[in-house]
């Protein structure tokens, strides 16, 4: 009995000596790993689709300038330099405030038109820890149109110059290189060309993106007017465009039928009729520059 | 006979005794590319690591999208376009302090020690061979190591267009302090 005893602790013994010396991953030792929550970044190259929002938020601190510029119609031929010889062009000042909060500034030739927004994230698609499976931003908007008011003799007022826009942005990004984004709009207009037509218009706008390289990705938008709001000689609005990203610049180049760059003109006032080549050529053209370095914790 | 059973008994616990392993949760890891035109670095501090103190097996993890930069375009690109995170979410060692027996634990003062090993960056492992150092004072054992690695051994493409903003061989130091595993 003793025998057998003594027999067993030493079987228990060497037993135990082995499980520890056949710890080889070490690391284990420390228990399972902490589960994290990775969020779904890089949607878009920038905070700009072509003329729409993307779901991309400028960062903390960071200030994105962009310039942007509409050529004329190609369709004008050799003798307008296929557009070449006209340009309209808009200043955008991108701030983000806030992780999740951003705000921006713009002011464009086309109509004299000064326009503000904010957008606000309130879902970042994720998997891990926290699942969401898409994005979801908000972006409410202004725009003044300052331009002289074509009819001078009736009695104008301020309030007339103003348009409204707001918007939902819901995207998710598929994989590493398919995004896709759905944007309803209310747009208000103060002041309208008749009374034939809404002083609010609904539209939904679906856009994607595809990645062809690491720095190269194709954009397309289409922006549907819901029947019946607008002036029926009004197009809606569809865009292509490429996205060469080249570190701290984004060059976005486009073929988009809508002249202006602001709500109100791209989605309720394009003239361009693609099938006739009513096309502009146009770009935007991103810089970064952080103004205000982030506090990492820990 | 019974002699021999103590001997075998006292023995197999004094090994489990020797099982000695030091680790920690937030060792630091910081990169730094360094060229004319741009510096780039990232820190990431939350790297973990376990050091077998009577083997000199090492072993380290971490997760790629730890590392924070002071802008977040770069932070973006590197996850995004130079170590891809959604395919290789980690980076890592194992490997071994082949002079470990040269380190005292118990005495105060600074070990320098040769680390040779895997390293594993960007889904491609690789041999490494490097030094470092042990750090012992009041207790406080913190363990360091500077050594540089090429964008080209790891399958880091750089584009035509920045390969003056970004260094071929990127500087890495890590500096991690040792905890004592109570177990």
């Amino acid at each position: 009995m003793k025998k057998t005893l003594q027999f067993l602790v030493l079987i228990l013994c060497l037993s135990a000596t082995k499980t520890i010396m056949a710890q080889d991953d070490l690391l284990s030792i420390l228990g399972p790993e902490e589960e994290t929550t990775q969020y779904a970044n890089a949607s878009f190259k920038t905070n700009k689709i072509i003329n729409l929002h993307s779901i991309e938020n400028t960062a903390l601190g960071v200030l994105d300038f962009k310039i942007a510029h509409r050529f004329g119609f190609i369709n004008g031929g050799a003798y307008e330099f296929f557009g070449l010889d006209q340009a309209s062009m808009k200043l955008i000042f991108d701030y983000g405030i806030t992780k999740n909060l951003q705000v921006g500034f713009g002011r464009t030739n086309f109509e004299k038109v000064y326009d503000g927004y904010l957008k606000y994230r309130l879902l970042h698609q994720s998997k891990g820890k926290r699942k969401m499976p898409i994005s979801l931003s908000y972006v409410a908007g202004i725009a003044v149109k300052t331009e002289k008011f074509t009819n001078e003799n009736r009695t104008n007022y301020f309030t007339s110059r103003l348009y409204y826009h707001h918007q939902l942005l819901i995207a998710r990004k598929f994989s590493d290189n398919f995004t896709l984004q759905l944007t309803p709009s209310l747009l208000h207009r103060n002041l309208v060309e008749s009374t034939a037509v809404e002083n609010d218009v609904y539209s939904i706008a679906i856009a994607g993106r595809q990645k062809l390289t690491k720095r190269m990705a194709i954009n397309v938008e289409y922006i549907y007017n819901l029947n019946g709001q607008i002036d029926p000689k009004y197009f809606n609005s569809l865009s292509v465009g490429f996205d060469i990203e080249t570190g701290g610049h984004v060059f976005q180049l486009h073929f988009t039928n809508s002249t202006s760059m602001v709500e109100k003109g791209f989605i309720a006032e394009n003239t361009g009729d693609w099938t006739k080549g009513d096309i502009h050529f146009g770009f935007n053209l991103s810089r970064v520059f952080t103004l205000v370095k982030p506090k990492h914790k820990d | 006979m019974k002699n021999l059973l103590y001997f075998i008994f006292f023995f197999s616990f004094s090994f489990i005794q020797a099982q000695n392993k030091y680790f920690s949760k937030d060792a630091k890891v910081h990169f730094f590319s360094d060229t004319k035109m741009e510096k780039i670095e990232g820190t990431n501090n939350k790297a973990v690591c376990v050091l077998d103190a009577s083997t000199g097996a090492l072993e380290m993890s971490l997760l790629v999208a730890g590392f924070k930069f002071e802008k977040a375009l770069m932070e973006e690109h590197f996850q995004e376009n130079y170590m891809e995170i959604s395919k290789f979410p980690k980076s890592g060692f194992k490997g071994k302090i082949s002079n470990i027996s040269s380190v005292n634990f118990e005495k105060d003062g600074t070990y320098p020690v040769d680390v040779t090993g895997q390293l594993t960056i960007h889904g491609v492992t690789k041999d490494i061979t490097t030094k470092g150092k042990i750090d012992i004072a009041k207790g406080v054992i913190s363990a360091s190591s500077t050594f540089d690695v090429a964008c080209e051994d790891y399958n880091i493409a750089i584009a035509a267009l920045v390969r003056d903003k970004i260094a071929k061989s990127i500087k890495i130091d890590l500096i991690a302090k040792l905890q004592k595993l109570q177990k």
